[in-house]
């Protein structure tokens, strides 16, 4: 299988290395713990192995059994064809991190494409070679505030609708520093607004987070908020959804320090919740103290244009405990799945894609709000997210709505409880005019009593 | 060599895709809100599949050659684990689904929580981790909080060995722990005296790599696990090389207290050109309640009609949450495939044939290049890239040099505690055959070391691309391609 050696071959190894049996390697691990026995299933076939997993995911209702309008972070989209064929190739699978720049000349230029980009579509100076997904990069922007302003800013300041699972992740990350104070996020009457969350932005505050579109999809003019945040000397910090960016304007337009993001969007599959892609992205002047690998062009000693990781000085390889991030690896593969995503989209594919999006959400929130007992709230400026008020539990309501595979919208009320009966719902490229007015149909059945 | 930009081989009008006409009423986007200039490259589907080819040729992989990295576990990444993480009902699943329709992936899920416990001796385990330093950062989390929650706050010391990775010291200082440096002593471990003189009622505890970065397995590990807990303090176990003692020993068995696993290294996950790594996080009876949340259980027992009804947990300590949704998934499909094929007897196999094959070619090349450490090794083990009759010659151009002959260098200069590190990991991947290969190109190296030093020097020959300058790479500092759009 994948243990090429014979017994005869083994032997032969033992012999040159004067053992005599293999027991003999170990003989420095104490022996009343050598060999346990492991409570694990009996060894599998290639084709047993394949059948079990096929039962485990057959278990699975995929978005190829259901209407999936659901989001809230991931998004179902189309996946071309040449995307797996590309990261499927065994010279980028199974390649290791650039550090012999000699031999991964594929995987740095890629990666720098990538980061060319992740810039371009953001509007920022640089982007790094990702983070592992939306939420450790928004917690990567709080180490790199809290670094900036050397620990003599203590407060983090998150509106309530960056992502609940960035604001939980960033809460975790800092729960050593006992002078960090994370606020902003507490619950109001109704939604809050820009003008609430500046209230908590002063002298003190190292980095203001917002999302946009928002994690009820809507889409903020940020530049007055963005000129208060600077007044006070504040980063402000943007978490995005790359793929609404081939519509609406992006956060380097209202002045945004740091723009962070899911890359997910962008060629990743669902594939319940991961790997995907932390983008990172920021103003020139944060360059030496972004965390994660970068890449740098450069020559060689006969004059060739090359790539090799640069700024490695930064990193925990060489500054130990003096690095500002214990950052390691990137997503790599992710990073490239979305490189050759955005390279086949390119210029056109991306609005394209973005305004059927836009279209189809807009056209669902339409029909959606001629219901009975339904309400689409703060009907202002969104992207391809809204929020419904339901006549029903939204629980109750997404039972229902299964029964006639559909795979409803976001409970809001997990985290919101302001929001109860409140349903976030997502509408993608993937999603035709004949779901969305199924859907319409069955809310309007099952909610007709 | 060189291939252009994606960006240079754009050309206005192409697209690579085609997307369906809209089906529904077009809504106009606010002025305010409508972006103008979309600075992305043009291109069509064949110049993209051509490109990125081209850019893969240029990479060497495991697909492609042997790669001696001590402390990556660079082993055969079986094609079936790509065929499993991509069924639909894998790929096509969105993680806030109501738990009923997923019960699939969390029953995958439970069971590796299960198996990794079992497989490392540690009855709680987190899946949640995205990469090793990830898990590592979980890891002293986890020991701070359960300090606290002892209200024991005059803990602020993490100790950790000289030989250790760098992200063992970052992890530490990051959670604001004091690092205070173990010594090594003259066999490759941890120095007892050294240990005995830094534990005490402010240790909060060690960060312990076993089998060590020098590829030795701690001969007192016993014992230093011993002290470190009779001061009060826990023992992390960094789970980087836990390939040499899969089915040979459990590290919980051994008294650590808590450990993260490198999917990626150990359970054959691609590497994929740095990531993405999964980095499970197991833990002792004392620790379960610290897990981040969720992690996976049952809700509902089953029967012998019904399966359980799986769905997520919260620890009752949690640390918190770590990143979105659950952790890796895909990572976890592909390690969970390459558990089940090895099952409770061949897991030992893996171990087995790693610390052989490191072992015959310690043999093979200690007569020409120093061991650092003159014993039996584990998976891997640490040369000295350097002779005194071969004046000027670095680890760096043996490194260089071996390219030469279609080798990936070992890594180099790491562990920093031996001079002119090579540190070479073989895998049980790898056989007879190829390490003899290996051997000889490593002894004729040597050879030209002292004969034809100009060779090493101006290695590699035969690559892409020659040796590139780094240091312009940082002083000029271009990090994006050049964009017209953009930079005009």
């Amino acid at each position: 299988m994948f243990i090429p050696n014979t017994e005869a071959e083994r032997n032969e190894m033992l012999q040159k290395i004067g053992l005599s049996k293999i027991e003999d390697l170990f003989s420095d691990v104490p022996k009343e713990f050598r060999y346990p026995d492991l409570n694990l299933p009996e060894a599998v076939s290639e084709m047993e192995a394949l059948q079990n997993l096929k039962d485990l995911a057959i278990a699975n209702d995929s978005t190829d059994d259901l209407i999936c309008f659901l989001g809230a972070g991931a998004y179902n989209h189309y996946i071309p064809a040449s995307v797996d064929a590309i990261i499927t190739r065994g010279e980028f699978l199974t390649a290791y991190t650039p550090y012999q720049p000699e031999v991964s000349q594929g995987t740095l230029q890629a990666i720098f494409e990538y980061q060319s980009l992740v810039a371009s579509i953001t509007g920022m100076d640089v982007s790094n070679a990702s983070h592992y997904d939306g939420a450790t990069a928004a917690a990567e922007a709080c180490v790199l505030a809290y670094h900036h302003f050397r620990g003599k800013r203590n407060k983090f300041v998150l509106s309530r609708y960056l992502h609940p699972h960035y604001r939980e992740t960033i809460k975790t990350y800092f729960q050593g520093y006992e002078k960090i104070q994370i606020t902003g996020d507490s619950a109001v009457d109704g939604l809050q607004t820009n003008e609430d969350l500046l209230k908590f932005v002063d002298n003190d505050t190292a980095i203001v987070y917002v999302q946009y579109p928002d994690f009820l999809g809507r889409i903020h003019d940020f530049k007055a908020f963005a000129e208060q945040v600077h007044a006070v000397g504040a980063i402000l910090a943007v978490s995005v959804n790359p793929l609404a960016l081939g519509l609406i304007k992006p956060p380097s337009e209202f002045d945004a320090d740091i723009v962070t993001g899911e890359g997910q969007p962008l060629g990743i599959p669902l594939s319940y919740g991961g790997p995907y892609l932390g983008l990172f992205a920021t103003k020139n002047q944060f360059i030496r103290k972004l965390s994660g690998r970068l890449v740098g062009e450069t020559v060689d000693n006969k004059g060739n244009k090359g790539y090799v990781l640069t700024l490695t000085a930064r990193e925990q390889h060489i500054r130990r405990e003096k690095a500002t991030s214990n950052i390691c690896t990137n997503q790599g593969l992710i990073a490239l799945t979305s490189t050759v995503y955005m390279s086949l989209l390119g210029k056109q594919g991306l609005k394209q894609v973005a305004k059927l999006n836009y279209d189809k959400a807009h056209y669902a929130a339409d029909q959606i709000s001629k219901l009975k007992g339904f309400e689409v709230v703060d009907n202002g400026a969104f992207f391809n997210e809204f929020v419904v008020r339901t006549p029903k539990p939204v629980s109750e309501l997404n039972s229902l709505l299964l029964d006639y595979d559909i795979l409803g919208g976001y409970d809001l009320s997990n985290d919101y409880p302001e929001l109860e009966n409140h349903m976030l719902l997502a509408v993608t490229e993937m999603n035709t005019k004949d779901d969305i007015d199924y859907l319409v149909e069955i809310l309007q059945e099952v909610t007709n009593d | 060599m060189t291939e252009p930009t994606i960006f240079e081989i754009s050309s206005p009008g192409r697209a690579g895709v085609k997307f369906q006409a809209s089906d529904v009423p077009e809504f106009d986007v606010p002025k305010e809100f409508l972006r103008d200039e979309l600075p992305m490259p043009e291109v069509s589907e064949i110049d993209v599949i051509r490109h990125f080819t081209r850019l893969s040729q240029l990479n060497y992989s495991i697909d492609t050659g042997y790669y001696p990295l001590g402390s990556c576990t660079m082993k055969f990444n079986p094609r079936i684990n790509e065929v499993t993480a991509r069924l639909a009902g894998f790929a096509k699943v969105h993680p806030l689904q109501p738990v009923e329709t997923v019960q699939g992936s969390l029953a995958l899920m439970y069971d590796l929580q299960n198996w990794l416990g079992e497989i490392s001796g540690f009855p709680g385990v987190t899946l949640q981790p995205a990469a090793g330093a990830h898990g590592e950062y979980v890891g002293v989390m986890i020991i701070r909080a359960y300090h606290k929650d002892r209200k024991d706050a005059k803990r602020t010391k993490m100790l950790i060995p000289d030989s250790a990775h760098g992200t063992n010291p970052a992890s530490s200082a990051m959670s604001g722990f004091d690092v205070i440096p173990v010594a090594t002593d003259k066999n490759g471990n941890v120095d007892l005296d050294s240990l005995r003189a830094v534990c005490d009622e402010n240790t909060a505890g060690l960060m312990l790599t076993n089998p060590n970065t020098l590829g030795l397995f701690e001969q007192d590990v016993v014992e230093v696990i011993n002290i470190v807990h009779e001061s009060g303090g826990l023992v992390y176990g960094d789970g980087a090389n836990l390939n040499a003692l899969l089915g040979v020993v459990r590290p919980g068995d051994l008294g650590i207290d808590i450990m993260h696993f490198n999917l990626h290294k150990t359970f054959s996950t691609p590497h994929g050109g740095g990531g993405p790594g999964s980095g499970p996080v197991g833990v002792a009876a004392h620790l379960v309640d610290f897990l981040p949340c969720p992690t996976v259980g049952i809700l509902e027992e089953g029967s012998d009609d019904y399966p359980p009804l799986y769905g997520f947990v919260e620890p009752a300590k949690s640390i918190g949450r770590m990143k979105a949704f659950f952790g890796h998934f895909g990572m976890m499909v592909r390690a969970y495939t390459y558990i089940s094929m090895y099952g409770k007897e061949g897991l030992k196999k893996i171990a087995e044939g790693s610390v052989l094959n490191a072992n015959y070619l310690m043999t093979l090349l200690k007569d020409t290049y120093k061991v650092a450490y003159d014993r039996l090794c584990m998976h891997e083990f640490v040369l000295e890239g350097h002779w005194s009759d071969a004046p000027g010659i670095h680890a760096l151009d043996i490194a260089k040099r071996l390219m030469d002959y279609n080798f990936h260098p070992p890594t180099n200069y790491f562990p920093l505690i031996v001079p002119e590190a090579l540190m070479i990991e073989p895998t049980e991947t790898e056989s007879k055959q190829t390490l003899d290969l290996f051997a000889d190109a490593m002894l004729k190296i040597a050879e030209e070391a002292k004969t034809q030093p100009d060779l090493l020097k101006s290695a590699p020959h035969i690559t892409p691309i020659g040796r590139l300058d780094e240091v312009k790479a940082a002083k000029d500092l271009v990090l994006c391609c050049w964009i017209p759009e953009k930079n005009s």
